[in-house]
């Protein structure tokens, strides 16, 4: 079957380095992968073509890039089914890391973040005789976060990273996560600490890239929601995320609907430079009639608040 | 064709126009609003990172009053449309977690069966109303406009949870409303993020989000840009003058609703659509649309 492919390409020793597009076509099986065709221009069409690949088997990440404009493991990629999508598949290098050559990124980038959460455990003292014991139900909500093969698909589409290099990022926080929950570990709490700190996980933005892309279900946002309920749940609020979500939480089961400017004030805290920050905007909002002047006593409650003030106290009871 | 319907926060709070120009939309087209009056809010994602069993109670509790009105559940925003779809799927996957929250439900007269379809407003209008109908409906085709599409995160991704196997063509859904009013989709990164949910975290980081969509929309030759997210429409403008600061770009792009947009085509005056409550004057896109020659 043929397929037209159109891949970037980029080479650091060309006189001119700058990344470019070639177009290909190859006749490859109907079933071919994207790395099918791609290992087919290299060995037959041109052999400059940098891909990195290993296990052809989505085992051990190497082949991911940016496919059709999404970061995917070109192993595991039908070439029938991009084709379906766009008449030309789009080959790119995945995102937020350097490119070395053509579809290879540095992925030095991904492991600095990775040890940066120090991916190891710091084991409960005393150390016993012989193994650990860890009860099944304990460990089975990690087996998620351990089913990463870092192939760095999640910090390839990660929007936060796009913006902000500090960031700590999805795959990190997932392997974080791992740690954080593991009874064996007995640095909880200074990991949650720091975990909630600056390029922690109140810089993720809940866009949901990380989830959709991981080829493992690891969904690494979920993880970072988890950390923030455990780091909060652990007393680790003093900061803008927390206090975010714990006005939240109040104004909710108080009036069963948001109050805006309270949720903003509550948020930012007794921070005066962070409110002149945010002065201009909520002049801008009352200026514009948008700013509900109904806030905190005056907020309006939904009719019949005290429904839902009393299903926040079932839940909570029942656990 | 009626429904109940899940107005969220937003819309009744920083974005009445929202709330003004759905409900002026709704009725121009026949479609029938039983306002979710003493729904609670979804808890946006926020609740869930307290507490995730509370949120899926909350949104539990949402989707039996739906029930109770026998009729198909609307909302009006991403995010709403994102959570919904996201505890739906958990208290459907676990009958033994949702008869539990049932029992919490019980006191009040309610009980969710696990059937309800939340809907946005968008996939409502293209699969229950039809683009065609909208089409026949259109009074000012809006030639010559280029607007560019903002979907929101949470209507996005992830496309397993949001239906997109059913209903593949969900990503398209605003490129094909835009073209159905007459005017042209301008082909953008407008599936990112507009970088609202941490405008309180890290406002850099958000603002330079929300800049960067607004100033490659406006690059690509937009007149204005359209999103059914009231969230998104919260960074994207009115932070637009602070996020043309961070990323040291001169911005000016009008952002509509999703309903503003229809309504503009379908001929309603620009006061039913409250596009006076905008921190960007939508004044230029107003001025080239009463310039139009009606159909």
């Amino acid at each position: 079957m043929q397929f037209k492919l159109n891949v970037r390409r980029y080479d650091p020793e060309a006189e001119n380095p700058a990344p470019y597009w070639r177009a290909y076509e190859v006749d490859v099986p109907e079933n071919a992968s994207v790395l099918d065709c791609l290992i087919h221009v290299r060995e037959y069409v041109d052999g400059t073509l940098a891909v990195r690949c290993s296990c052809r088997s989505a085992i051990c990440g190497s082949c991911m890039m940016r496919v059709n404009g999404q970061a995917r493991l070109a192993c595991i990629t039908k070439a029938k089914d991009m084709q379906e999508l766009d008449e030309v598949i789009t080959v790119e290098p995945g995102g937020n890391m350097p490119v070395l050559k053509d579809l290879i990124v540095d992925m030095d980038v991904f492991w600095n973040k990775i040890r940066q959460v120090k991916p190891w455990l710091e084991p409960v003292q005393p150390v016993p005789e012989r193994e650990y014991l860890v009860p099944n139900e304990t460990i089975l909500d990690l087996t998620v976060a351990m089913n990463c093969i870092m192939c760095g698909a999640c910090v390839s589409d990660c929007t936060s990273l796009e913006v902000d290099k500090n960031f700590i990022g999805p795959a990190a926080l997932a392997k974080a996560y791992r740690f954080v929950d593991d009874p064996r570990d007995e640095d909880r709490q200074e990991r949650l600490e720091e975990l909630s700190g600056d390029g922690g996980v109140y810089d993720c933005t809940h866009c949901f890239f990380c989830v959709e892309v991981c080829p493992k279900g690891v969904a690494p946002m979920e993880r970072i929601v988890d950390i923030r309920e455990r780091a909060q749940g652990a007393g680790v609020t003093n900061n803008a995320g927390a206090r975010h979500a714990v006005a939240f939480e109040d104004i909710i089961r108080d009036s069963g609907i948001l109050d805006e400017p309270m949720l903003l004030l509550r948020s930012i805290g007794m921070n005066p430079a962070e409110q002149v920050k945010n002065l201009p905007g909520g002049i801008r909002l009352l200026r514009a009639g948008k700013l509900p002047l109904a806030s905190g006593p005056f907020h309006h409650k939904i009719p019949g608040h005290g429904n839902v003030k009393r299903l926040f106290e079932k839940v909570e009871t029942s656990q | 064709m009626k429904y109940a319907f899940f107005p969220g926060c937003v819309s009744r709070g920083a974005c009445p126009e929202l709330m003004q120009s759905l409900t002026a939309v709704a009725d121009h087209i026949g479609m029938e609003l039983e306002l979710m009056e003493t729904a609670s809010c979804t808890g946006a994602g926020v609740i869930s990172e307290r507490n995730r069993k509370l949120a899926d109670a909350l949104n539990a509790r949402n989707f039996a009053l739906a029930e109770q009105t026998g009729l198909p559940l609307m909302n009006i925003c991403s995010t709403c449309q994102g959570v919904m779809s996201g505890v739906n799927e958990r208290l459907k996957a676990q009958p033994a977690y949702l008869a539990e929250i049932n029992e919490m439900l019980a006191d009040e007269g309610l009980s969710y069966s696990g059937k309800a379809e939340p809907r946005n407003f968008m996939w409502v209008l293209v699969e229950d109303f039809g683009l065609d109908n909208l089409r026949s409906m259109v009074k000012r085709p809006l030639g010559e406009l280029n607007v560019a599409p903002f979907y929101g995160c949470y209507i996005s991704r992830p496309t397993d949870v949001l239906g997109y196997q059913d209903f593949p063509e969900r990503g398209r859904y605003l490129e094909m409303i835009i073209e159905a009013c007459g005017a042209t989709p301008v082909d953008y990164s407008g599936k990112k993020c507009c970088g609202f949910p941490i405008i309180t975290m890290n406002r850099t980081n958000s603002l330079t989000m929300a800049g960067n969509h607004v100033g490659e929309a406006q690059e690509k030759g937009a007149d204005f840009m359209v999103t059914p997210c009231p969230l998104c429409h919260l960074n994207l403008d009115a932070q637009q003058p602070d996020a043309a600061r961070v990323v040291s770009t001169p911005l000016n792009l009008p952002i509509l609703h999703l309903s503003q947009l229809i309504g503009m085509a379908l001929g309603i005056d620009d006061k039913d659509l409250g596009l006076n409550r905008h921190v960007v004057s939508t004044n230029p896109v107003r001025e080239r649309v009463h310039a139009l020659p009606m159909a």
